[in-house]
This record gives C-alpha cells, sequence and structure tokens, in this order.
C-alpha cells in the first residue's frame, strides 16, 4: 500500500485519526521524559540535602502562594558571572525535595537559591514589610501582611507532611506530631524567613564553584 | 429521521463563546497592563495582597490562554467542524455545557489565583479541583468534537479538524500528567515528581501548551478561516498534511529547551535542542501555504480588516517560529534566558499570532452569525493599525530590554569580575517596561475597539438559522 493510499484511510476514519494523533505525539513524551523520571541521579540527594523542616516548609508554601517564583529563580547557571554572582552552579540532588521544583523562568529580581545566611533575618523582615526601605531602586511589592499573619494559619502542616511523607519524604511520625507545635507563635514572615535562610544550604561546605 | 428537526447548524453557542472570549480578553489584558504599571510603580498594589504582582501575573496568563484563547477555540471549532462536516454539533446540550462549565472554571479559578490557590507550574497554577474540573469538560469537548466529525456527511476530514483533534488529545495527555498531585487540602497539593524531575515534566506541559493550544489549535482556525475568508483552496493540501505530522511528532521533544544550563541531563536538553530547529520545517511550511493560498486573493486583502488581521497574524507566526528556534540554541539562550527577551518572544506569538488571527475570524464569523455586515470597517481597520503597533512597540522594548540584561548579567571585567550589580541592571530597565505599558494599552484599546464594534453589529439581531447545505455527491460518505 502506498503512503498516499494510507493516508487516505487515517484521512477517513475518526478512530484512526485520534490514534495516530495520540501515537505520534506520545512519542517523544516516551523516549524523552520516561527515563528522565527512572533516572536515579536525579532522584539522589546530595550529602547535605535534607527534608524541609514544619516551619521552613510552611515557609515555602508562602513562597510558592505570593508567586514569588513569578520574579526569582532559584537556578544558578554554571556560568562565570553567574557563579561569582550568586555562588556555586545547581544540582539536580539538591532539589529531591522541592515538590512543585521552583526553578523560575523569569528573573526580574535576583536568582535567590544561594540566599541562605547572606542576610541577616532582621534584613529580610524589613525588606518583606518595606523592600525600599533596604534597597532604594528595588521593584519588589510589599508583604506586610506576612507580618500580621499566623503561621499556624497557614494550611494545615500536619497534613502536609503526611502528604509528602506518602511521597518518601522521610519524616518521622515523631516529627509530624510535633509540626503543629513548632509553629505555634510564629507569624508568617518568620516561616518565609526560616525558608530563605536554609535556601541554598544542600551543598557541602567546600565545594565553591 | 431527525433530518427535518436537525438540519440546521448550531451557531448559538458559538456566539455565546465568542462573547465570553472577548470578554475574557478585556479582563486579561487589563490585568497584563496594570501589572506592567506595577513593575515600574511596584506600590501599584495598595497593600493588597489580590493586587500583588505574583498572584496577578497568573491571572493575565491563565486569563488569556484559557478565557480569551481556549474559549474563541471552542466557538471557532465548533463553527468550523459543522461546516466541514455538513452536519449539526454531536449532542448539542453537552456543547453548551462546555460553554458555561468552561467560564465557570475560569472565572472561579481567576479568584482562586487571586486568593493564592497555585501550583506555581507555568500555565498549570490552577489546583487539583480545577484540573478535575478542566479534564471532565475537556473530555466533553472531545466528546462533541469527535461525536461532530464521526457523524460527518463529506468523506475526508478536512485538515483544520486535525488541528483541533491534536488540540484536543494531546492537551488532554499533557494535563493530566503534568497536573497528577497528592491533595493536601481543597487550595494545595504537592506534585508526584519532584526537582529535576518536576522541572522536566512542566516543561513537556509547558512548551506543549504552547504547541498544541496556542499553535495547533489556530492553526485549525487558520486551514478553516483563511481558504473560506479569501475564497481560494489550500495553496497544497499535501504540504498542509506532511507540516501536520511533522508538526505533531517534533513539537513534543522541544520542551527541556526551556531549561538549559539547568542541572537537567545534557542529553535531554540537546534533543530539545535538535528537535526545536527541526520544528522550524513544519512551522514554515504551514506559514508558506498559507500566504501562497492568499495570494492571490490580494485584492480582498486591501479592503477587509478581517482578512487583513489573518495575513498579518500569519506574518507574526513565521517571526515567532523562527526566533523559538534560534532562542533554543544554547549559545543564545545564554543570553535570553530569564530575561524578558522571553517575555517578548511569548507575546510576539500570544499578540502577533493568536490574537490577530482570532480577531480576524471574529470580525468574519460575527457579521454572518446574524446575517449583516459589520457595523464599521473603519473601526476595524484602525483596530488594525493599533494592534499592529502596539505588537510592534511590545516586541521591541522586550527585545531592547531582554538583551541588555542578558549582556549586562554576563560581563565580566579582565579579571573576572562581575561588571555590574544587578540592582543597577534592574532599575535601568525602568524606560523599557514604560514602552512595553504604553505597547499594551495601545493593543488593549484596540481590543476594546473590537468589542465596541462587534457588540454594535449584534445589538437587536438575532442568530440567523443555517441550513445544512446538499452534500456534492463526489465527496459524501455514501457516494
Amino acid at each position: 500500500m502506498s503512503a498516499i493510499s494510507l493516508h487516505k484511510k487515517i484521512e477517513e476514519n475518526t478512530g484512526l485519526l485520534i490514534f495516530g494523533i495520540l501515537f505520534v505525539s506520545a512519542i517523544g513524551g516516551l523516549v524523552q521524559i520516561l527515563p528522565v523520571l527512572n533516572q536515579d541521579s536525579l532522584k539522589t540527594a546530595t550529602e547535605n540535602t535534607r527534608v524541609y523542616s514544619a516551619v521552613e516548609l510552611t515557609g515555602r508554601d508562602i513562597y510558592i502562594r505570593e508567586g514569588c517564583s513569578v520574579c526569582h529563580t532559584q537556578q544558578v547557571r554554571p556560568l562565570i558571572a553567574e557563579v561569582e554572582r550568586y555562588g556555586p552552579y545547581s544540582r539536580a540532588g539538591e532539589f529531591v525535595y522541592d515538590r512543585p521544583f521552583l526553578w523560575g523562568s523569569k528573573r526580574t529580581g535576583p536568582d535567590l537559591q544561594r540566599l541562605g545566611g547572606k542576610f541577616s533575618d532582621d534584613w529580610h523582615r524589613i525588606h518583606l514589610i518595606d523592600p525600599r526601605a533596604v534597597v532604594t531602586e528595588s521593584i519588589m511589592p510589599a508583604y506586610p501582611w506576612l507580618a500580621r499573619r499566623d503561621a499556624s494559619q497557614a494550611g494545615n502542616i500536619t497534613a502536609k507532611l503526611r502528604a509528602l511523607q506518602t511521597l518518601g519524604h522521610p519524616y518521622s511520625e515523631k516529627d509530624i506530631a510535633a509540626a503543629a507545635t513548632q509553629l505555634e507563635g510564629l507569624k508568617e514572615i518568620d516561616a518565609l524567613i526560616a525558608y530563605l535562610q536554609m535556601l541554598g544550604t544542600g551543598l557541602d561546605e567546600d565545594i565553591s564553584i | 429521521m431527525n433530518e427535518v428537526m436537525n438540519n440546521s447548524y448550531h451557531d448559538k453557542v458559538v456566539i455565546r463563546l465568542i462573547q465570553f472570549s472577548i470578554i475574557w480578553a478585556l479582563l486579561a489584558m487589563t490585568a497584563g497592563v496594570y501589572i506592567s504599571a506595577e513593575l515600574i510603580w511596584p506600590d501599584m498594589d495598595f497593600g493588597q495582597f489580590w493586587l500583588s504582582y505574583g498572584r496577578l501575573r497568573p491571572l493575565h496568563t491563565n486569563g488569556i490562554i484559557f478565557g480569551f484563547g481556549v474559549s474563541a477555540l471552542m466557538a471557532t471549532g465548533f463553527y468550523s467542524v459543522q461546516r466541514t462536516s455538513h452536519v449539526p454539533l454531536f449532542l448539542p446540550k453537552l456543547a453548551w455545557f462546555c460553554c458555561y462549565a468552561w467560564q465557570l472554571i475560569v472565572l472561579l479559578g481567576g479568584l482562586s489565583l487571586l486568593a493564592g490557590w497555585t501550583t506555581s507550574k507555568e500555565y498549570a497554577e490552577l489546583e487539583w479541583p480545577f484540573d478535575i474540573a478542566i479534564a471532565v469538560t475537556w473530555v466533553c469537548f472531545g466528546v462533541v468534537f469527535f461525536g461532530t466529525i464521526a457523524n460527518r456527511k463529506i468523506k475526508p476530514i478536512y485538515i483544520s479538524n486535525w488541528f483541533y483533534g491534536a488540540l484536543i488529545i494531546v492537551i488532554a495527555m499533557l494535563h493530566i500528567v503534568n497536573s497528577l498531585a497528592i491533595p493536601v487540602t481543597f487550595g494545595k497539593s504537592y506534585s508526584i515528581y519532584a526537582g529535576a524531575q518536576d522541572a522536566v515534566v512542566q516543561w513537556w506541559y509547558g512548551h506543549n501548551a504552547v504547541g498544541f493550544l496556542l499553535t495547533g489549535g489556530f492553526l485549525g482556525m487558520m486551514y478553516y478561516f483563511l481558504p473560506k475568508h479569501s475564497g481560494r483552496p489550500i495553496w497544497s493540501y499535501r504540504l498542509s498534511v506532511v507540516a501536520f505530522w511533522t508538526f505533531t511528532y517534533s513539537y513534543i521533544w522541544a520542551g527541556p529547551h526551556h531549561l538549559h544550563y539547568s542541572a537537567v541531563p545534557d542529553w535531554v536538553l540537546s534533543l530539545a535542542m535538535v528537535m526545536s530547529v527541526i520544528l522550524l520545517a513544519p512551522s514554515w511550511a504551514t506559514m508558506i501555504n498559507g500566504v501562497m493560498t492568499v495570494s492571490s486573493a490580494s485584492e480582498k486583502l486591501k479592503t477587509d480588516p478581517a482578512l487583513k488581521f489573518i495575513v498579518l497574524s500569519l506574518a507574526f507566526y513565521g517571526l515567532a517560529t523562527f526566533e523559538g528556534p534560534m532562542m533554543s540554541f544554547p549559545s543564545v539562550n545564554v543570553v535570553s534566558h530569564f530575561t524578558d527577551w522571553t517575555v517578548g518572544h511569548v507575546h510576539s506569538g500570544a499578540l502577533g499570532w493568536n490574537a490577530m488571527i482570532t480577531y480576524g475570524t471574529f470580525y468574519f464569523m460575527v457579521p454572518r452569525l446574524v446575517g449583516t455586515e459589520l457595523y464599521s470597517v473603519r473601526l476595524a481597520n484602525i483596530h488594525f493599525w493599533m494592534a499592529l503597533a502596539g505588537t510592534m512597540l511590545y516586541i521591541m522594548s522586550m527585545w531592547g530590554a531582554g538583551v541588555s540584561q542578558g549582556l549586562l548579567w554576563l560581563s565580566v571585567d579582565e579579571i573576572g569580575e562581575l561588571s555590574f550589580s544587578f540592582t543597577d541592571i534592574m532599575s535601568s530597565m525602568t524606560p523599557y517596561y514604560g514602552l512595553r505599558l504604553m505597547a499594551g494599552m495601545i493593543f488593549l484599546g484596540g481590543t476594546a475597539l473590537m468589542a465596541y464594534n462587534l457588540y454594535m453589529t449584534v445589538l437587536g439581531k438575532q442568530a440567523v438559522t443555517v441550513q445544512v447545505p446538499k452534500v456534492d455527491p463526489a465527496f459524501g460518505v455514501n457516494s
């Protein structure tokens, strides 16, 4: 059967057309995506990478809620200027507990992957409530409500840890039981700062590139 | 048996979808203009969390893609599948369900984004309850669409229907795989993929949402409305067939080019780059096919605003599908990645291609659906020039911003020290952002003109009933 008469068949049959589209479009995913999902090196944590604490996880989810990843990347590229500006480039093993990944696609503000420890908690507090008080040219929005809202109200932390435990994150029953008390007395801003301060600390300390 | 009752096309649902599409276009573009102003005057959120940039930006993108774009695709899909099949819609009540269920998803989904319910995965921000609702509505859309094709009275399935078909099937596949997550509460879930793997799955989705929704779906629009409106058959039907299969096969590989220089394995990135370059062939084959189709109807092109919009959209389609593969080269991407260049690239597609071809088809369809002439051709011509000016100004301002960001970020002096601080580079963007704000306002103004023009066109008119024409026995199913 020539290609043209074969195609005439597909062209006149709804079922064949649906199957044809599904088959042809699935090949790419099967060959390219499936191996990535099975690649162990992408699932293996670097030595210092650990699961987020209850407070850090709450902070991370606030980061997601406020859309910080719309303007801030968390992905240092292996380029001289980037390593110089931000610190060691990103390794896959640092992200194994990131659901979802927060690499971002637009760098309106600076990259944040190596932010942890660069500024004091107090600096972050002022900067989040009134960015232009510390960086005059900043175009970051202010987040005054973070200082008013209780961290314990920002989602159900016990259910969150349970869900992540189901997905294979090594939380113990003790971690889960203690989670809610760890958030007591904290504001949302405290949780977010805890997250920002641990960003990028998953690499060995002697790695400088 | 039902011949007497069911011999006219269901066009009322088409009209309703067009109305919703225009409303979402106005709202989502207004959100776009607003956030572009926030980048110049950051206090424009007035301390209100729901006006904050990080929440409004996903509202803008989702409103455009799913409100404006998908409503327009459903409208044109329902309109053209009936006419190319010579049969009324299959299960018209289900088509109405799709119409309203989709609007409800866009409305409530938009509000949920303002409330901070988000997965943060681009163009898939809506949380799991919406993901389920989207999947159900999408399947219903597929049932109506493929059911109509299965009932057709014309033997071959016309090329536009293949593109709409690919839109429905591939988006369903991408949406379901990328949205898999463990729910925590009603507004929060955790992706079943983590880190680098999540990134690869997300950009497989993200890039192909652009591919099969914003490219494939709108190509379906082009393949029906361009020949119809110019009164010329497709220049080369065989080329359109070849381009369709190459497009469907190769697009799906290109996603990881969004992750150059990341922690994703190199072979994935190289493969994505190669396939992105190959993609240039079917993209330009389609563009050439469209331009050649209309080339013998150049007289009409001078006078008809609808046709002008469609032909101009092809030019921007060609531009964006050339720029895309170029940006997938690591040596170009190293400059363009993370900058406003990417934003400009997206808008040369979204404004120049998607919005303009939609405007062209709306100007074509709406007067016909109510059996009248367009209220004002003059206003439509003014809209055309505003749309062109707005798009050009947008693209050029973002090229300027993006190329300077990219080069200044990478700039180091002879001993390897950074030449510029991030803050200095960022604050030098204000003039470009100002131009972009103007560009957005011009484009939005044009869209508002169209809304007024089409409103006046349909004011006081009733939808006309279009009878299904007799089938030429040469093409009939039973011939």
